[in-house]
């Protein structure tokens, strides 16, 4: 039988199918999701109102450090991977990822090493308390015990990425069907394989910059360590060398999400298609040179300064050509509104905030004023959650059908959209006032005039939290009791795995590769 | 249309279920854990005798290396029975390369370091540009020179000559790429003989290479007063050369694994990725020793 699958446990924790794969980081991505937002609920609780009401400092330290480095390690980088899982191997013809044990490893990997981050919870001193950018010397003079736990996570998970961007790479370029040209693949194919590219160039850095941590902690070097000539500032310079793609890293696939999904429900091709190839490549490449504006206030000189805001504006251009694209995808096309498309609508308006917000804090000068601020807090969550985290969910809703055969609510897909839309500018939003007038990020405690902007981010962010909790209700009636899915619920969905496979797709497709026109 | 695309397509081999990945990843969680209690105890830096951290990293390690002879005794197994195609075979060359480019990212980040310290920041600590406050302040007594012999705390040592024991350490790596080259035109040639010969030789280059830099380690730390804590130099000399040494270990450990599947006739003139890909490995530790040795030795 064609569809056989093995049964039990052994099904996954064995298996070498990128469906089983991509289902077990899409899961464990949604679960560190829940994990990290149930600390951003106990941040924004304590921010509530001024004062000391819930959590002492140094927790509350933790909690601000741990919700980044789960959201953006554990949260949205997997669910990007869990969709490359699913998606590339059915969207360019291949039986399956190119090498599929390693695509095992690499997913078994994170469960571990988020174990061993969270056990950091429960050590003496606390965890990691320096937030998820771990500065030199807070977490090497100044860092708790947990931070050797914390370092040898980092490890782990880098080694799971860049497996992951390995085999991404490699089953792109072997093993896409006949016929299936570069600039014929899906844009979600194509941005992941730029976002691979920058995994392996990153990730490692990251390795090493962590190494250099743990042998300043424990073994007497003087990397960050100005008495014995090194420099804290050298961490910043090569933890933002990987932080700055890595930004990148989280959205891209989002950009490929949303360009296919915007195409699908206004019923046209993508305009400018491949504009979008090179506007993406454009992007990666830019992010290489543009990392010291996150550190325009440590003292550099004016000339690097300058060259890095120069630089980072020019981000704005291909980004921009993206932009124009999917509005004019839309232009003129027989549009509905489907709760993916409302969701990629919603990325691509707040994304764009986000990105203004992005270009005000590339000027140096001006920068000086938002730095470490809550105007960055808005900036990034902008760009994170109606980016990332709309795109991957946008992506859940498309091709659940794809996936389980099933069809999810339409009308509670409705809710759930408003509902997330309204809280995400609720909880952001205000961000960007009690920035500009000076309210300080990763501070449990604040001055009385931003207490209104508190208030009504933190009921905001209240909101949101139910509603992923809402999400997962609506995904799991999906699977119980959903209306079986025709095998093109989406009218104007093109691609290989909506014309060539039914739905839900056979746990083996593509044996034989299909003949790509 | 997909009958035809049967016959014209090799199938590509996926494999069947595998416990080598999860056991990999329970490996590598008990060689983090175990490790960093280890180091904990080790150091003293943190009051941490209650946890077995050696027994539980080396239970990780021991773990770790009977997955991966377990996992590539599968592999070969597989490719001995002509289970792979032209095209698989494309898939693992391409994951290695990639696995390279990683690697070089590995050592750019610390050659970074490097070079942000020597070109950067010991000028600066020593006034450079717009820093003369901070010289003036924190290390007035402070002579900006590299190699950094006299840290701005004033902790001294004597940097590292080139045309000792490295410049027989270069002489030893560069022969050994080429003792390998032979040994890989004599595999597609179908030279047997030559192949096992330059391909132990080439092994032995190795050994004697980190041979001779655990030699140069000993004088540093007894003789030269270098170690890991002498300031900015030492933290980069021994990060750099360290990270080398253990990457020519595993090429070392590639090769002489290598040398006994090309024994046991595992390779063809064909097929032979594996040796390719050891082969490749050995090139890349020496391109960055070369590196190395102008950086960290000579300049």
């Amino acid at each position: 039988m064609a569809d056989h699958h093995p049964t039990g446990i052994k099904r996954w924790l064995f298996t070498t199918n990128h469906k089983d794969i991509g289902s077990m980081y899409l899961w464990f991505s949604f679960i560190m999701f829940l994990i990290g937002g149930a600390m951003a609920m106990v941040i924004r609780a304590e921010l509530y109102q001024p004062g000391l009401q819930f959590v002492e400092p140094n927790f509350f330290n933790s909690m601000t450090t741990m919700h980044g480095l789960i959201m953006v390690f554990g949260a949205v980088m997997p669910s990007m991977v869990g969709l490359a899982n699913w998606l590339i191997p059915m969207q360019i013809g291949a039986p399956d990822m190119a090498l599929p044990r390693m695509n095992n490893w690499s997913f078994w990997i994170l469960p571990f090493a988020f174990t061993l981050l969270l056990s950091s919870l429960f050590m003496d001193g606390g965890a990691p308390n320096f937030g998820w950018t771990f500065y030199a010397p807070l977490s090497t003079t100044y860092g708790p015990p947990s931070t050797d736990f914390f370092i040898l996570g980092v490890h782990m998970m880098g080694i799971s990425s860049i497996m992951g961007a390995i085999n991404v790479i490699v089953t792109v370029f072997n093993m896409r069907a006949p016929g299936m040209t570069l600039m014929k693949m899906p844009l979600f194919v194509w941005t992941w394989v730029i976002t691979a590219f920058l995994l392996i160039m990153v990730m490692p850095v990251l390795a090493g910059a962590v190494t250099m941590m743990l042998t300043d902690r424990h073994f007497g070097t003087d990397f960050f360590n100005a008495a014995g000539g090194g420099d804290p500032v050298m961490f910043q310079h090569i933890f933002w060398f990987f932080g700055h793609p890595e930004v990148y890293i989280m959205i891209l696939p989002a950009f490929g999400v949303a360009s296919e999904i915007i195409a699908a429900f206004a019923r046209k091709k993508l305009f400018g298609y491949s504009s979008m190839v090179y506007a993406t490549a454009s992007i990666a490449l830019l992010s290489f040179i543009v990392w010291a504006h996150h550190m325009f206030t440590v003292g550099m000189p004016i000339a690097g300064e300058l060259f890095f805001m120069i630089a980072t504006m020019l981000i704005a251009v291909p980004t921009g050509v993206k932009v124009f694209n999917w509005v004019a995808t839309m232009w003129q096309g027989s549009m509905t509104f489907e709760t993916p498309m409302l969701f990629s609508i919603a990325f691509v308006i707040l994304f764009t905030i986000g990105g203004f917000s992005g270009v005000m804090l590339a000027m140096a000068p001006v920068d000086f004023q938002y730095h470490d601020t809550y105007f960055v807090v808005a900036h990034f969550h902008y760009v994170l959650f109606p980016g990332a985290i709309f795109g991957t969910t946008a992506a859940v809703y498309y091709w659940l059908p794809k996936w389980t055969g099933k069809m999810y609510n339409e009308k509670l897909g409705k809710i759930h959209f408003w509902w997330s839309m309204i809280a995400v500018n609720l909880t952001f939003f205000p961000m960007h006032f009690s920035g500009l007038a000076g309210m300080p990020r990763r501070i449990p405690d604040y001055n009385m005039m931003f207490a209104a902007f508190n208030q009504l981010a933190s009921i905001g962010a209240f909101a949101l939290g139910l509603s992923q909790l809402f999400f997962l209700f609506i995904i799991i009636k999906a699977i119980r009791s959903g209306k079986k899915a025709e095998d093109k619920p989406w009218e104007g969905a093109t691609g290989l795995e909506w014309d060539a496979l039914p739905c839900p797709a056979p746990y083996h497709t593509f044996d034989t590769p299909p003949q790509v026109k | 249309m997909s009958t035809e695309n049967q016959e014209k397509y090799e199938k590509y081999y996926v494999p069947e279920q595998s416990p080598w990945p999860i056991i990999g990843a329970i490996g590598l969680f008990l060689l983090a854990y175990g490790g960093a209690n280890f180091i904990q105890q080790t150091t003293g830096k943190y009051n941490n005798d209650g946890s077995m951290g050696w027994i539980i990293f080396s239970v990780g390690l021991a773990v770790i290396i009977y997955m991966m002879w377990s996992w590539w005794r599968d592999t070969i197994r597989e490719s001995m029975n002509g289970l792979y195609s032209a095209q698989m075979d494309r898939s693992f060359r391409q994951g290695m390369l990639w696995f390279i480019s990683s690697e070089v990212m590995f050592f750019a980040a610390f050659f970074g370091a490097l070079l942000y310290a020597r070109q950067l920041i010991v000028p600066w600590l020593g006034g450079e540009g717009n820093n003369a406050m901070t010289h003036a302040l924190l290390y007035p007594d402070f002579i900006p020179q590299w190699p950094l012999t006299t840290t701005p705390a004033g902790e001294t040592t004597t940097a590292m000559g080139a045309f000792g024991l490295p410049a027989i350490n270069t002489a030893i790596l560069l022969t050994s790429s080429w003792t390998l080259t032979i040994a890989h035109h004599a595999l597609k040639d179908g030279n047997r003989s030559a192949l096992l010969n330059y391909t132990a030789i080439t092994a032995l280059l190795g050994i004697i290479f980190l041979g001779l830099q655990a030699y140069e380690y000993y004088e540093a730390y007894h003789h030269m007063g270098l170690t890991l804590g002498s300031g900015i130099y030492g933290s980069t000399f021994f990060m750099l050369t360290g990270f080398h040494g253990f990457h020519v270990t595993i090429g070392t450990i590639f090769l002489i694994v290598m040398s006994v599947r090309c024994a046991s006739g595992h390779f063809t003139k064909e097929n032979h990725f594996a040796y390719e890909a050891g082969a490749w490995y050995w090139h890349f530790v020496d391109v960055v020793w070369l590196f190395l040795f102008i950086f960290v030795y000579i300049v």
